[in-house]
């Protein structure tokens, strides 16, 4: 049914096609590390080439309990259930930063376990709700 | 079936289902605003920015879809060469365009009130740039260049690799730490938005959808008649 024209470019299409995806492929793989937004803290940790003191963004969850706020400065940790960091930051955050909630920091690293941040984002999960259906899970969970 | 695709068959038609539009349109706008606006509650985090969403979404999806048409039709069209599909990619890149545009703008104005920030440079919000570029790459190939034939292959070519961004835009959030969060909507799984936010989201997704069938089948009647036009000059 089909002609010989159209079967050559079926399959000049699927072949170019694949040649696309693969070098397509490879350069994501390379550019894997500067596509990250931010590192986790685990990452962070492991990094080896990871200057102190150069501009980077660590991201996770904050802590429950661990934010402490005076006139000068506010600190918490930033977790991602398997290693910590601890933060500084002095200036405003956003609304949506809260405990348990999305974080990401930028700023510099002092060492491994400290961290002092210029800007605070918070980041947001893919839930949406009414406030009372938040009142009712966490009365179910309890 | 290429039959009943011939230009001349469809024209007559186009003129019936763009009036159909015309007469619901805005009665199903005024429905979706009063739910998105007004009788949708408030999110239990984020308060009334939540309504934003009702706009950026489902502007990220047609403008998505539209890249995937053409993508689609530039490779029916490259493979059975029928003219009537690059006929339908110039009518649809516009409308993609501009929903791709809204769900960045949308996306920025939701961002300050959220994240704290207009923009970031992550991998979602990059790759939905670069699928702005693709849009304009790909119109500007038709506009500037006037052999048709020529136009055809590159605006082919632009949109089979631009594919290939919509793959990384859909899959930027699983693959790489972003500031984005992930998709609410998965197939095959429970949603995490709750129904009373799920309505309203649908109901816009039909206004824009609409906006956009009408906008397209006006384009594409258009450029039948451009092509008409132009065929009786040549005789």
């Amino acid at each position: 049914m089909l002609t010989k024209k159209v079967k050559s470019r079926i399959s000049f299409l699927v072949i170019s096609i694949v040649l696309l995806i693969t070098s397509v492929f490879f350069i994501l793989n390379s550019l894997k590390e500067n596509v990250l937004y931010f590192l986790t803290p685990t990452e962070a940790k492991f990094k080896e080439d990871l200057e102190i003191g150069k501009n980077i963004r660590i991201g996770g969850m904050v802590k429950k309990g661990s934010i402490y706020a005076d006139s000068k400065e506010i600190k918490f940790t930033i977790t991602d259930f398997k290693n910590e960091i601890l933060v500084s930051f002095s200036g405003t955050v956003p609304n949506l930063f809260a405990e348990e909630k999305g974080v990401v920091a930028e700023g510099k690293l002092k060492d491994k376990n400290f961290f002092v941040a210029d800007r605070i984002l918070a980041k947001h999960d893919e839930n949406y709700m009414p406030p009372g259906e938040k009142n009712f899970l966490d009365n179910n969970a309890k | 079936m290429i039959k009943f695709l011939l230009p001349s068959n469809i024209y007559f038609f186009l003129g019936k289902i763009i009036k159909f539009i015309n007469s619901i349109f805005f009665l199903i706008l005024i429905i979706g605003l009063a739910f998105a606006l007004v009788l949708s509650p408030p999110d239990y985090i984020q308060g009334d920015s939540v309504r934003i969403m009702y706009v950026h979404v489902p502007s990220a999806w047609i403008g998505l879809a539209s890249f995937s048409l053409i993508s689609l039709f530039s490779i029916l069209n490259f493979v059975f060469k029928t003219k009537n599909l690059y006929l339908i990619n110039k009518s649809i890149a516009p409308i993609g365009l501009l929903f791709t545009s809204l769900a960045v703008v949308t996306g920025s104005l939701w961002g300050q009130p959220t994240w704290g920030t207009w923009w970031a440079w992550d991998a979602r919000l990059t790759s939905m740039i670069i699928l702005i570029f693709f849009y304009v790459l790909f119109i500007l190939s038709y506009k500037l260049i006037k052999k048709e034939d020529l136009a055809v292959k590159v605006s082919s070519f632009l949109a089979i690799i631009g594919s290939i961004n919509l793959i990384i835009i859909k899959y930027s959030v699983e693959w790489w730490s972003t500031l984005h969060q992930p998709a609410s909507l998965k197939l095959g799984n429970s949603s995490s938005i709750h129904s009373s936010m799920m309505l309203p989201l649908m109901i816009m997704l039909l206004v824009l959808l609409l906006y956009g069938a009408l906008i397209f089948l006006m384009k594409y009647k258009t450029e039948i008649i451009k092509m008409k036009k132009k065929n009786v000059k040549r005789l």
